[in-house]
């Protein structure tokens, strides 16, 4: 059974992005059976391309999706430069793990409340710096360009950029190397673009393709960031779908296809990129320019990293705040009056929030499981994981979930499966499993085999060296995973919302919904929550074994 | 119920080349046969053979006996040979008595195998030490748990893979001398790899060499 583990992942991964992908074409040239149309069209393409603001939203969505991804890496640069040369900047790295955990739509609404006008920082700074006394006709949020969306992004993927380099570079490796580089003379954060970057850039290269996929295509935060209208294409396609004229499904698929094609071109051209950055990169190592411009770059993209970690502490605090508020007047820089009242309110109604732990819960479960079984058949058969599987790992986080998940609903309708909860499980399971697995493999493979020799030789067959050597050596790791995976779930918005019908309600789903326009102390608690339950969950991740192996010195 | 180990015609491969020649020799029981050769030889590939753990990698000839019956083909957990290797490997997640109680043979009551693990620590001079973290023991005591462990599993041949190489010079004498007198009260066959001529020489017994 465990043999067929890696074939079963890969059905229950490859079938509904292939079926969905397949469900979205053949709309957008005009077929849906399920519409009685069974004949080849290009209207949707002509329905499309006449929308009005078009090639706006075309434009904004790649201009953010570039500029987010090129700001992060630069800015996780800088920190990573400045941390690998100074042990005392090394604490703020395990500052970062918060902000990873918390989903985007947490970080967009709170950023959200920080930087509008009637947000915590112009209330701070209010009257006094500025004069207002009430909140000024400007555009901070959902402005036409962009910004406030690059923003919002930046804040979010510069700490999965940082924690992936962290991971990617044994940092003992990058000493010595770092050390060699700054005696003949190099500064030190140049020294560190030049001797520690080329091959760190390597192995980091597919969670940059996951960031510029994620912030060309991304839903929720461009429905809570980015300009209404003409909004990003992927919330164009999205309101096509959700419109009640059925027809609009038609121009809504060939928009997701156009999505596609967008990220596919944008990877290429950043493959294109790094091809001219490879050109010129030995030139410039080998130039021998000690002290040159990069330094100074650096610091201010570290500097700017530590801001942007700032504002995203910040954004989260405004929501707490925010949700114990009975009364906050402008411009006060804190509430006048405190309550419970917001968490009261929302005692009411906790089917979100069940939905959420549940589905969560099911999800990173039959993740861990699934990668479990994955990575023990791997070491029975003593396999060697090529770098193919690492790509087919990537593709959930790679294509657009706009351009598969409509046509997987539709598979799921055809199962008679949607709007259960086994279907938001099933989607969720896509994008918990690469995150889980990456977690997982490191540590597992670690493992030293011989401890499996070992009770081999006791007379202990397989299946007893996994339950009672493996797992409990791994409980960490395996409980980290667990945490990992239902972080992600916790935050997942778009496949709640299609594999559910719209039905299943999450806290995920409740905030995009209450962040046009209700009550900041309402959004503010279903916000906190969804923020606080993926902590809660690396919380007791890291607190379990510890309590356990509290007697074991080399688990703890 | 002693047994010999015997290897006949055994050789491995790696890619077409050959890393252990053909090998046929007998360990009587209470016998210690050292194989002596420099690192990169295929001394602990030979082991790896004799114990099942080989990996796919290689491709490997040659048939294993204990007394008279081949376990060549058989998994590693059926094979009952014992296996000692350099470092101790207790299981971090246990303590010193669930460590030697997960090697004793399934059965008998929670206070009969209890009583079995604190019997065979008493004799090792290591009474007291049941409940301990084994991260918190010295390094000579962590190499004497580990022996009591593969002993306890009741092993018809004993595997050593280079058990010695991290001990300091005193603790080295001490464990050695350890080891084989158990293996020897035992009457098991046991089958010593080292690098160390002085670990061929304290075993006392034949020595075949690789290069």
């Amino acid at each position: 059974m465990l043999r067929a583990a890696p074939a079963l992942t890969l059905a229950l991964f490859l079938a509904p992005i292939a079926a969905g992908l397949i469900g979205t074409l053949a709309p957008a040239f005009g077929i849906l059976p399920a519409l009685g149309r069974t004949t080849t069209s290009l209207d949707p393409w002509r329905t499309l391309l006449a929308a009005p603001g078009l090639l706006t939203s075309l434009t904004l969505t790649a201009a953010v999706g570039f500029a987010a991804t090129l700001l992060s890496f630069a800015l996780a640069c800088g920190f990573c430069a400045w941390t690998a040369n100074s042990p005392a900047v090394r604490r703020l790295e395990r500052a970062l793990a918060p902000l990873l955990a918390t989903p985007h739509v947490a970080v967009a609404v709170g950023f959200a409340f920080l930087v509008a006008p009637s947000g915590w920082i112009a209330r701070i700074v209010s009257p006094e710096l500025t004069g207002w006394d009430r909140p000024p006709a400007l555009v901070t949020v959902r402005d036409p360009a962009g910004l406030s969306l690059i923003a919002g992004l930046v804040l979010k993927e510069v700490p999965y950029l940082v924690l992936m380099m962290l991971a990617a570079s044994s940092q003992g490796a990058a000493r010595p190397l770092l050390a060699a580089a700054r005696a003949m003379g190099y500064a030190p954060a140049t020294a560190w673009a030049k001797v520690v970057l080329p091959a760190l850039y390597r192995q980091i290269r597919l969670p940059v393709y996951a960031v510029l996929a994620f912030s060309l295509s991304t839903v929720e935060v461009g429905l809570i960031l980015g300009p209404g209208n003409p909004p990003p294409l992927s919330v164009l396609a999205l309101r096509w779908y959700q419109a009640p004229d059925l027809a609009l499904t038609f121009p809504a698929a060939a928009a997701s296809v156009l999505q596609l094609l967008l990220v596919a071109a944008a990877i290429l051209v950043w493959r294109g990129g790094e091809r001219l950055a490879r050109i010129l990169a030995r030139p410039w190592c080998a130039g021998g320019v000690r002290r040159g411009g990069a330094a100074p770059l650096l610091a201010g993209a570290g500097v700017l990293a530590l801001l942007s970690g700032a504002l995203g502490f910040l954004s989260l605090a405004g929501l707490v705040l925010w949700s114990f508020t009975a009364e906050w007047r402008y411009p006060d820089a804190l509430p006048g009056r405190w309550s419970l009242a917001p968490w009261q309110r929302f005692g009411g109604s906790t089917a979100p929030l069940a939905n959420t732990l549940l589905v969560g819960a099911l999800a990173s479960l039959a993740a861990v499981a699934l990668a479990l079984a994955c990575l023990e058949n791997e070491a029975r058969r003593r396999l060697r994981p090529g770098t193919q599987a690492l790509w087919l790992l990537y593709l959930p986080l790679l294509v657009p979930q706009i351009a598969f998940l409509f046509g997987a609903q539709a598979a799921l309708v055809r199962l008679r499966l949607d709007a259960t909860l086994a279907a938001v499980v099933w989607a969720h399971l896509l994008f918990v499993l690469p995150y889980v697995f990456l977690s997982l493999a490191d540590p597992y493979r670690a493992l030293d085999p011989r401890f499996a020799r070992i009770a081999a030789g006791l007379g202990s067959t397989p299946a007893r060296v996994f339950w009672r050597v493996k797992l409990p050596i791994l409980l960490r790791p395996v409980l980290v995973a667990l945490a990992v995976g239902f972080a992600v779930s916790v935050g997942l918005y778009l496949p709640t919302l299609f594999a559910g019908a719209g039905r299943v309600a999450t806290l995920t789903t409740e905030a995009v919904t209450l962040s046009s326009g209700a009550d900041r102390r309402v959004v503010a608690v279903t916000v906190a929550l969804q923020a606080a339950l993926p902590l809660l969950a690396y919380g007791l991740a890291l607190g379990l074994p510890a309590l356990l192996h509290r007697n074991r010195a080399a688990l703890r | 119920m002693s047994e010999a180990l015997d290897l006949a015609g055994v050789s491995v491969a790696f890619s077409g080349r050959t890393l252990v020649p053909p090998l046929s020799f007998r360990v009587e029981p209470g016998e210690v046969v050292t194989v002596m050769g420099p690192s990169g030889s295929g001394k602990s590939t030979l082991l790896a053979f004799i114990g099942g753990f080989l990996d796919r990698a290689f491709t490997a000839e040659g048939s294993v006996r204990v007394g008279l019956q081949d376990i060549t083909r058989l998994a590693p957990e059926r094979r009952r040979v014992g296996i000692l290797f350099q470092d101790d490997l207790l299981f971090p997640h246990l303590s010193v008595s669930e460590n030697l109680a997960f090697g004793l043979p399934p059965g008998g009551s929670r206070s009969e195998r209890r009583h079995r693990a604190d019997e065979a620590l008493r004799e090792a001079g290591l009474a007291g030490f049941a409940e301990r973290d084994p991260a918190t023991l010295s390094g000579g005591q962590r190499a004497r748990v580990a022996l009591l462990r593969t002993l306890l599993a009741e092993p018809r041949a004993l595997l050593l893979d280079e058990p010695f190489g991290k001990l300091d010079r005193a603790l080295k004498a001490e464990i050695r001398a350890f080891v084989f007198a158990h293996a020897r009260a035992r009457r098991l066959p046991t089958l010593l790899v080292t690098h160390d001529p002085d670990d061929a020489e304290a075993a006392g017994g034949r020595v075949i060499e690789l290069r």
